[in-house]
């Protein structure tokens, strides 16, 4: 058994190594390594369309993590309140939503969006004209990936608030705090490493997204589009200095998102 | 404030989860300042009772009182009580002193830094930690974490103190010590106390009156005395303090009492309860006797004025320091159990003798089953 499970995740993590590796190569190519150097890391900080594609990166995994957690929190807060069917539907949709392949996502947005769009952009320049027709960019990457990880931050905010104590509340309904004042101060503390949790996968997740960007980005490029695009052209270590500057932010984030997850897992209501 | 003196009043109050009736048309009255309990088994709407006083619950029926002012519609929040909770449900994200002050913190205005800095310090002392504020609820004991919860209510100087089984998390020592501290405490703030408990020797020893509740209703209220010395029923003598039972059709029934015929033949004599029904010819009456008021007697030994006697076998003895408990099977009665102080001779007494038990008509009570 253990003999496998060296096996297996050697093969999972050995092409991540090798690409971390490469990135400190003095050689010019990818594939063989010539002395430890940063060279690559200074050659993509000082590409313009790196960082560009960064930049567009950075703001669409804010913008979609900050919607995403503002109504999965909101959404998770309030499904305990809604009748059992409609709450049993929701549920289960938002697996699905989890679960459904990136692709599926992607293809279903870009059409829905098309539509609206097509829909939209006559009116739209009927009422105003000069106004800019609406088309895929920011917007539509913002809408995809919030809507992806809105179903990721209200499944964990949801856990953490069924393993919440319920008198945790009534005690502070009971020490005369009215409902907005016990959610201020009870509910939100309490929720607080769920909700951080949440945003830092959802962060993840846009950042890292290359398949459903590509179906809905437009002319934007973010940075797994300039990745994948510039692979067709041949790895160079400087790909390789940016999968790994990525690769350790997201795992670094993730760390921090299960260190969060795992404490308040092991330090419940003062039981 | 009430005119009257009484603090929390229910009036014919229920409350109704779909089709069962956790609380079933429920009346009483609690005298301010007094130390109450609700005693009964589990499920029998104890925690429903003090839900609906301390305004988690609105009842389905009927209305609840506290201090003159109907609370029928009235938030938790806005209600001039404070619980205590089974588990404490302190807050994990505050310390102690965040904790203590959270009451004082909801008032508008909200107190001066220093006036809320120093009741925290008052009401920790009261709970005896002054030295505590600081620490973290996780880094505390079972014993503190219920200080703290008291503290927490008792700083907001609530008209009534609702407590949900507080002892039943804590270790039989500790909480014999934490029974005597909340009656100490409940005198030093002179606050009504409502007490929910399964256990019938805590709220014996603490309380000024108890009610005994079955099944979402009040079967018999009364100081500890009444309920011991005058149960209305059998399942009151049952639940509050031990009694040998024997139930039969009831043969005679006058004034004072009734005599009831046992299955096995024989008949006894008993007194009424002084707050129990008499019993009509003919029903089902019970016979109930206290451990304590059986005399055991070696064979020839018994006194005379004995109204009811029967030879016995003893089948064993349990010596419990100040006293021994005796089952002893007698003819015609079956196994009961006996209970003699230790400055009681017992010479003889061994387990296989034979026995003479004995007891005085008027301290055995003939009850209704319910
Ligand atoms: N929120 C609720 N929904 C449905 N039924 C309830 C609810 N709360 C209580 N009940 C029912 O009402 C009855 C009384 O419950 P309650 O909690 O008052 O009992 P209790 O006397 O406090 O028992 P215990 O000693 O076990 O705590 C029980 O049959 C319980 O199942
Ligand atoms: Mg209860």
């Amino acid at each position: 058994m253990r003999i496998y499970a060296v096996f297996v995740y050697l093969f999972l993590y050995a092409p991540l190594a090798v690409i971390a590796l490469f990135s400190f190569s003095a050689g010019r190519s990818a594939s063989d390594f010539h002395g430890f150097s940063l060279q690559w890391y200074a050659t993509a900080a000082g590409n313009r369309l790196v960082i560009e594609a960064l930049l567009n990166s950075l703001l669409v995994a804010f913008v979609s993590s900050a919607i995403a957690t503002l109504f999965g929190t909101a959404a998770a807060l309030m499904l305990p309140r809604v009748k059992p069917a409609f709450r049993m539907v929701f549920d289960a949709l938002t697996y699905v939503a989890i679960m459904v392949p990136g692709i599926v996502i992607g293809i279903s947005t870009l059409i829905a969006l098309a539509t609206t769009f097509n829909f939209l952009n006559p009116l739209i320049a009927g009422d105003a004209p000069g106004a800019p027709p609406l088309g895929f960019g920011f917007g539509s990457l913002i809408c995809a990936h919030s809507l992806f990880a809105m179903a990721l931050v209200i499944v964990i905010v949801k856990a953490r608030l069924s393993g919440m104590d319920r008198s945790l509340v009534e005690a502070s309904m009971d020490l005369y705090a009215d409902p907005w004042g016990t959610f201020r101060q009870v509910t939100l503390p309490q929720l607080m490493p769920a909700v951080i949790a949440g945003f830092l996968l959802s962060f993840t997740f846009s950042l890292d997204d290359y398949v459903i960007a590509s179906f809905v980005a437009g002319s934007r490029v973010t940075l797994p589009i300039y990745v994948f695009a510039s692979i067709r052209r041949g790895v160079t270590p400087e790909i390789n200095a940016i999968g790994t500057t990525v690769m350790v932010f997201s795992l670094a984030m993730l760390v921090v998102a299960q260190v969060l997850l795992r404490r308040q897992a092991r330090k419940p209501a003062a039981a | 404030m009430a005119e009257d003196g009484i603090d929390v009043r229910f009036d014919t109050v229920s409350k109704h989860f779909g089709d069962v009736a956790a609380v079933d048309g429920i009346s009483f009255a609690l005298r301010r300042g007094s130390f109450h309990s609700f005693l009964g088994p589990s499920g029998c709407g104890k925690t429903t009772s003090l839900r609906l006083i301390a305004g988690f619950e609105q009842p389905s029926a009927g209305t609840v009182e506290i201090a003159g002012a109907n609370m029928v519609g009235i938030p938790a929040y806005r209600r001039p009580v404070n619980m205590v909770f089974q588990h404490y449900a302190l807050f994990p994200h505050m310390d102690v002193a965040g904790n203590v002050g959270y009451g004082l913190r909801q008032r508008k205005p909200r107190p001066e830094k220093s006036a809320l800095d120093r009741r925290v310090a008052e009401a920790l002392e009261l709970v005896r930690l002054p030295h505590l504020a600081k620490r973290r609820i996780w880094e505390l004991s079972g014993g503190q974490q219920q200080r703290v919860a008291l503290a927490r209510a008792l700083i907001n100087r609530p008209t009534v103190l609702l407590l949900d089984e507080p002892l039943a998390a804590l270790d039989r020592k500790l909480r014999r010590e934490m029974q005597i501290e909340l009656q100490n405490l409940q005198r030093e703030v002179g606050i009504t106390f409502i007490l929910v408990t399964h256990d019938q020797e805590e709220a014996l020893s603490m309380s000024d009156t108890i009610g005994i509740m079955k099944d979402g209703k009040i079967v018999q209220m009364g100081t500890p005395e009444e309920l011991y010395d005058a149960p209305v029923n059998r399942y009151v003598a049952d639940f509050v303090g031990e009694s040998n039972f024997w139930s039969g059709e009831v043969a005679a029934s006058d004034a004072g009492g009734a005599a009831i015929r046992l299955g096995s033949g024989m008949t006894l004599r008993a007194a009424y309860s002084r707050l129990g029904a008499p019993l009509k010819v003919g029903e089902t009456g019970v016979i109930a006797v206290r451990p304590e008021v059986i005399g055991l007697y070696p064979p020839g030994a018994a006194p005379r004025d004995l109204d009811c006697q029967a030879n016995v076998q003893i089948l064993n003895r349990i010596y419990l320091g100040d006293h021994s408990e005796f089952s002893v099977r007698a003819e015609g009665l079956g196994d009961l159990l006996v209970r003699l102080p230790k400055a009681v001779e017992t010479a003889g007494l061994e387990p296989g003798a034979a026995a003479v038990i004995g007891w005085r008509g008027n301290q055995a009570l003939a009850l209704s089953e319910t």
